[in-house]
């Protein structure tokens, strides 16, 4: 990426209100603007890094006009109030100016800070001597902040960038000098640094809570991406980012459809909490016919004395029904049909069953992202096919029919995937069961349009393959859309009722 | 010094000043190369004793810290030196700044030594010694005492 030094701040680091007019860029005006949209109506803007830090900046400088502090302080102290500017204004007119640069750990602007003199080297006469490096340079070569302390270009650089780069650090940037708090502001950081990626990386520093505190801003989530979504209104729709991930930008998790971010959260939290235990838990133990503590028998006899002291039932580990009539014969229970017994065992049938079916939806989710894992092979294998086919006098445009088969399977998984989530809170309805036909369909189809893509395809079989693989997926896609369809329709006549 | 990294290059400068013109109570082992220096003790609590320190330079220095600790037979009691050597200084981590150099840590560390008015271990001492790893970098330290 190409980062132009004059984009940070245009004005040349005097700040008067009056002028600031002559500098407003309206990026709603720039001309690399693109709205796009990924489903029909809902429109979003990708946003690179430039564009974010010009935005922070048009909301500094709109502050500014204001507190007319150094654009850098205001920064900080924005931060510190998560870009409240009502809150920042407030603060800095009505309390202690003093106090509030402590607590946002940031200089206060107005004391005058006494500069120390450059360091005259006594060998040659009007050159420096670089405190980092111990060089002598011309002072054309060094450069300092208004503290006075002066290092050469090749040090700041270096010290910029393992601040950046090594620590992390872009928010507050102080002096190189040992106990200097004059920071490094933003316009002249990006002068000093020299690679672009680093660069990148201190934009990327300095303007991420500006974006996480910005309700109608987010950043990508694909691991090292760097743009940013920014939109009109929040809504749960889906938004591709410039890298080419799709997700949903109400909650940022990969598109979700049909399933709702609540549901999908409730849902992933319920996965992350009991999956793996769950599945120990059914295997291993029972629970405690009064009080449904989860118990596991590693040993003893079958009278049971439950622990949980606000329980203490005595029950029988093999029947499950009241220990009392059991007697003194504990070796045996022949108890196992009576009404007692029978109630408790049914109770915990109940409890059982609930986990299984909550077993039986997390496996179908968790079996279809897993396949999605393996379709990402599948583009890759895919790809040599075509180019095989093509040696086989088939031309570029005839082959395209292959990627976009495995297009339409990923997008068929990531619905059923989803329609999993959906499906294991919705309460049983006419609907439901339409619903579950539906989905139904869509699985068989999906499940065959993957083993097409896997078999072997050969000069002979070539064009009915291609008939085939043709069908299926434009069967699949139809399908896909009949079930979000529906589902969105249920959404708007309240036909949707759940169970949890 | 042609061949020369530019921290092998200042490192050279900053050991020539030390064997040229040491600061009071500071020398240069020159048989153990640059890496160690000795610290005799000012007329303080610890009037007459000798320690060893040893600093481990990165090629990043300047712009990453040196890594000091007290080495040798005698380890210094100080209320912020730990038996295994470690020093709970800010300057060697958080505060650390590429214009400060081996001499100016020597002064702080003198300064830390002569400024101390009863000669005990850190409080947890015993836990830290056992847990610590060896890099004391690796510490997240909590400077909790300026005085001394």
């Amino acid at each position: 990426m190409n980062v132009d030094d004059d984009t940070l701040y245009d004005d040349s680091g005097n700040e008067t209100s009056g002028d600031d007019v002559d500098f407003v860029i309206d990026v709603d005006n720039a001309s690399n603007k693109e709205l796009h949209s990924y489903d029909d109506e809902y429109q979003y803007e990708v946003l690179s890094t430039d564009d974010i830090v010009q935005h922070m900046v048009d909301c500094i400088k709109e502050v500014n006009t204001v507190v007319q502090i150094p654009l850098t302080t205001t920064r900080i102290l924005l931060n510190y109030f998560n870009w409240d500017k009502e809150k920042l204004m407030e603060r800095f007119f009505d309390g202690n100016q003093d106090d509030l640069f402590k607590e946002a750990h940031v200089i206060n602007p107005f004391k005058k800070v006494n500069a120390v003199k450059p360091k005259i080297s006594n060998k040659l006469l009007g050159t420096e001597e670089c405190d980092i490096c111990f060089m002598v340079f011309p002072p054309t070569q060094m450069t300092g902040l208004e503290c006075g302390h002066r290092f050469c270009y090749q040090c700041w650089n270096e010290y910029l960038t393992t601040k950046i780069m090594e620590e992390g650090v872009g928010q507050t940037i102080a002096c190189a000098a040992h106990n200097c708090p004059i920071l490094v502001d933003d316009q002249t950081a990006m002068r000093l640094l020299k690679d672009p990626r680093v660069k990148l990386k201190y934009q990327h520093l300095i303007t991420n809570s500006f974006v996480e505190c910005n309700r109608l801003l987010r950043w990508c989530p694909s691991p090292d991406c760097s743009f940013a979504i920014k939109v009109s209104y929040v809504e749960a729709k889906p938004v591709a980012c410039r890298c080419g991930h799709v997700f949903c930008f109400a909650c940022g998790e990969n598109w979700h459809d049909p399933v709702r971010c609540g549901l999908l959260k409730k849902w992933q939290k319920k996965c992350d909490d009991d999956s793996e235990t769950s599945n120990w838990i059914a295997a291993n133990t029972k629970e405690c016919p009064k009080c449904n503590a989860t118990i596991e028998k590693d040993g003893g006899c079958n009278h049971m004395i439950c622990k949980n002291q606000n329980c203490k039932a005595d029950f029988c580990w093999v029947c499950l029904g009241p220990w009392e009539p059991h007697g003194s014969s504990w070796y045996n229970c022949n108890r196992y049909d009576e009404d007692e017994a029978k109630a408790a065992r049914d109770a915990q049938e109940k409890s059982r069953a609930a986990l299984q079916r909550y077993l039986f939806y997390c496996n179908r989710y968790m079996n279809h992202m897993q396949s999605l894992r393996f379709e990402h092979k599948l583009y890759a294998s895919v790809k040599d096919k075509m180019e095989e086919m093509q040696q086989h006098n088939m031309s570029w445009i005839e082959v395209q029919f292959l990627k976009k088969a495995v297009d339409i399977l990923c997008q068929c998984r990531q619905t059923l995937m989803y329609t999993y989530v959906f499906a294991y809170y919705l309460k049983k309805n006419n609907q439901s069961v339409i619903f579950e036909d539906n989905q139904k369909d869509l699985e068989r189809a999906t499940e065959l349009l993957s083993e097409y893509l896997e078999r072997d395809i050969t000069q002979e079989n070539l064009i009915d393959i291609k008939q085939k693989v043709q069908d299926k997926y434009r069967y699949c896609d139809g399908r896909r859309m009949a079930l979000l369809d529906h589902v969105h329709e249920g959404y708007e006549k309240d036909w949707w009722v759940y169970s949890e | 010094m042609a061949g020369l990294s530019p921290s092998e290059r200042r490192l050279q400068k900053e050991l020539m000043s030390l064997v040229k013109e040491p600061p009071p109570g500071v020398s240069v082992d020159p048989d153990i190369a640059e890496r160690n220096l000795l610290q005799g003790a000012a007329g303080t609590l610890y009037e007459g004793e000798r320690f060893q320190l040893q600093f481990k330079f990165s090629n990043k220095y300047p712009f990453d810290s040196p890594e000091v600790t007290f080495v040798g037979q005698n380890i210094p009691i100080h209320p912020h030196v730990y038996s295994n050597g470690h020093i709970c200084l800010s300057i060697l981590t958080d505060d650390w700044s590429p214009a400060l150099s081996v001499q100016s840590v020597c002064l702080s560390i003198m300064s830390m030594l002569s400024s101390c008015k009863e000669k005990q271990r850190p409080p947890d001492n015993a836990f830290y010694v056992k847990t610590c790893n060896k890099n004391p970098k690796k510490t997240k330290w909590w400077y909790h005492d300026d005085s001394v």
